[in-house]
């Protein structure tokens, strides 16, 4: 399958969202809306839930199936109260010792007046930041696209993992035709050279693991029966879940946090390579 | 002199002037940058021959193998004098001392990849590890596209160390110059403890020209400035350039112990 193949999937308005992934991977779930600062996005959406019987926070960018929904929930673009509804619930979920898992799915930010005026760059920053700090388990998995500073605010995590036909990307393939080639036409090419795919993502080491999605069309009609195909997915993400949390099963609060803190501090470090050790001590 | 009401008055008719005509209150301030390079700063801030350079000395990174990035970079490298877009070392500042990072926008718009993003790691680790305050001069178009997502992660890395400075009492003093945008401005850019930015300076996530595509319609003039940012509480101060070295030391000497 070439890279574009993925990026249209990744794309497809029938794949199964966050809320069916809620729904079929979790029990009990109790949405927490807002961001208590004056604002509710519905780009983001999460709560607790229950994890085979242990309470967990779940939360992800919010797609919708048809227009309306998409509406609703501005096609799963966050603006900055996006941003800190899931801080707040994930700072909750710290104090609660409750593992966090998030769902990624966004074409971006939103890039919007409103979200600029009540800071989009700083709400995403205070993310990366804060949740490097965070003292409970952190996994996310990208389902669909994971596109730029707009899905990496909410998947600073120990384990990420991604769809078989998920990409996650600096921005859209489109983005970057016109930005280094102005021509957003090449956005095959630009799909290509981009190394988007979960297997170019794992190869770099930038994420844990592939969920494998055969035997899957992943589209999740409004009223059909889930049928085995999507019920062998959503087996696969529970099972990659158990695995992750048993994996950081026994660490300190600080352990996970350092954990995770060590994997984005190195996560670059086999491409960085010094011709002789920097001089800084001898300034 | 300078009471509170002179103070409202001269930000008023800022505004008012903004308004009005936008270009000819924001060029003088925009247009010396493009002249104003990284070592001009260096020498208006730091004090006389304080500046030591640290000793980097990377290998070449191009994670996405991207046709024509290496050759670029090191034309680049020939015309700025620097190995990528910033510049870090020591140096004192109204006599207390510092680690220093100014990124050098003649350098690929200073966009951010592996290399920048692991100098100012190092520049705050060491700053924590020297204890001493770690001042950055911010000017940015960017993640670098041509390392795809490793420049991405860089915005994970570079928030995660400069969190871990700061909590371990570290002082973080950001100069927002223009323009600090994209993902520089959505991690290590907006995280200090003191966030400055110069008159004028373009500071936002996206750019002006997507959000006009996005919604339809113009932006307001004085959009996405310093002094927007300023208005909405983003900002603790605008200082001129001409101000810059007194205000940095003020603030030193607030925090010295």
């Amino acid at each position: 399958m070439k890279a574009i193949d993925r990026v249209l999937n990744a794309r497809d308005k029938d794949r199964p969202k966050i809320t069916d992934y809620i729904e079929n991977v979790f029990t009990d779930f109790f949405e927490q809306k807002g961001d208590f600062l004056g604002k509710e996005d519905g780009s983001i959406y999460g709560g607790i839930a229950l994890f085979h019987g242990k309470p967990v926070t779940v939360l992800g960018h919010r797609k919708g199936k048809t227009v309306e929904e998409n509406v609703a929930c501005n096609f799963g673009m966050p603006g900055p109260e996006g941003y800190r509804k899931a801080m707040r619930i994930m700072r909750q979920a710290e104090k609660f010792n409750r593992p966090i898992i998030t769902f990624v799915d966004t074409p971006g930010a939103y890039p919007g007046l409103e979200a600029e005026m009540y800071g989009q760059s700083q709400a995403i920053a205070a993310n990366l930041a804060e949740m490097s700090t965070l003292k409970v388990p952190v996994i996310s998995i990208v389902t669909g696209e994971g596109s730029s500073g707009g899905a990496l605010g909410i998947a600073v995590a120990n384990r990420v993992y991604m769809l078989e036909n998920a990409i996650y990307s600096v921005l859209s393939p489109e983005g970057f035709a016109s930005i280094l080639w102005h021509d957003s036409e090449k956005r095959d090419e630009a799909a290509e050279v981009m190394k988007l795919t979960a297997a170019d993502l794992l190869e770099f080491g930038v994420i844990d693991g592939i969920i494998s999605e055969r035997g899957s069309t992943l589209s999740v009609v409004e009223g059909q029966e889930i049928t085995d195909a999507h019920r062998r997915l959503y087996t696969r993400i529970d099972k990659q879940i158990t695995a992750a949390l048993k994996e950081l099963e026994g660490f300190s609060k600080e352990e996970i946090a350092a954990e995770r803190f060590d994997k984005f501090r190195n996560i670059d470090a086999r491409f960085i390579e010094t011709k002789s050790k920097a001089r800084m001590g001898n300034v | 002199m300078n009471s509170v009401v002179d103070q409202r008055k001269d930000k008023f008719n800022r505004y008012k002037d903004l308004r009005q005509n936008p270009a000819e209150l924001l060029e003088p301030a925009i247009k010396p940058v493009a002249e104003y390079g990284v070592w001009d700063r260096i020498n208006d801030v730091t004090d006389k021959d304080s500046f030591k350079e640290f000793g980097f000395d990377f290998e070449e990174t191009n994670p996405l193998e991207f046709e024509g990035y290496v050759q670029k970079k090191e034309e680049l490298r020939k015309e700025t004098d620097c190995h990528d877009a910033i510049v870090a070392g020591t140096c004192k500042i109204g006599g207390y001392e510092v680690a220093l990072a100014v990124m050098n926008k003649k350098f690929m718009m200073a966009s951010m990849g592996v290399e920048l993003g692991e100098i100012v790691c190092q520049t705050a680790e060491y700053a924590g590890k020297k204890n001493i305050p770690f001042v950055i001069f911010t000017a940015s178009g960017g993640a670098r596209m041509q390392e795809g997502i490793l420049s991405l992660m860089q915005m994970a890395k570079t928030s995660a160390v400069i969190q871990k400075f700061k909590d371990e009492g570290g002082l973080y003093i950001t100069v927002l110059t223009h323009p600090t945008t994209g993902g520089v401005s959505a991690s290590f850019a907006t995280l200090g403890d003191i966030t400055l930015a110069e008159p004028g300076a373009l500071i936002g996530f996206a750019g002006p020209r997507v959000i006009e595509q996005t919604i339809g319609q113009k932006l307001p003039e004085g959009f996405q400035r310093a002094e927007f940012l300023e208005e909405h509480g983003f900002v603790d101060k605008i200082v001129h350039r001409e101000d810059m070295k007194e205000a940095l030391t003020q603030i030193l000497m607030l925090h010295s112990k």
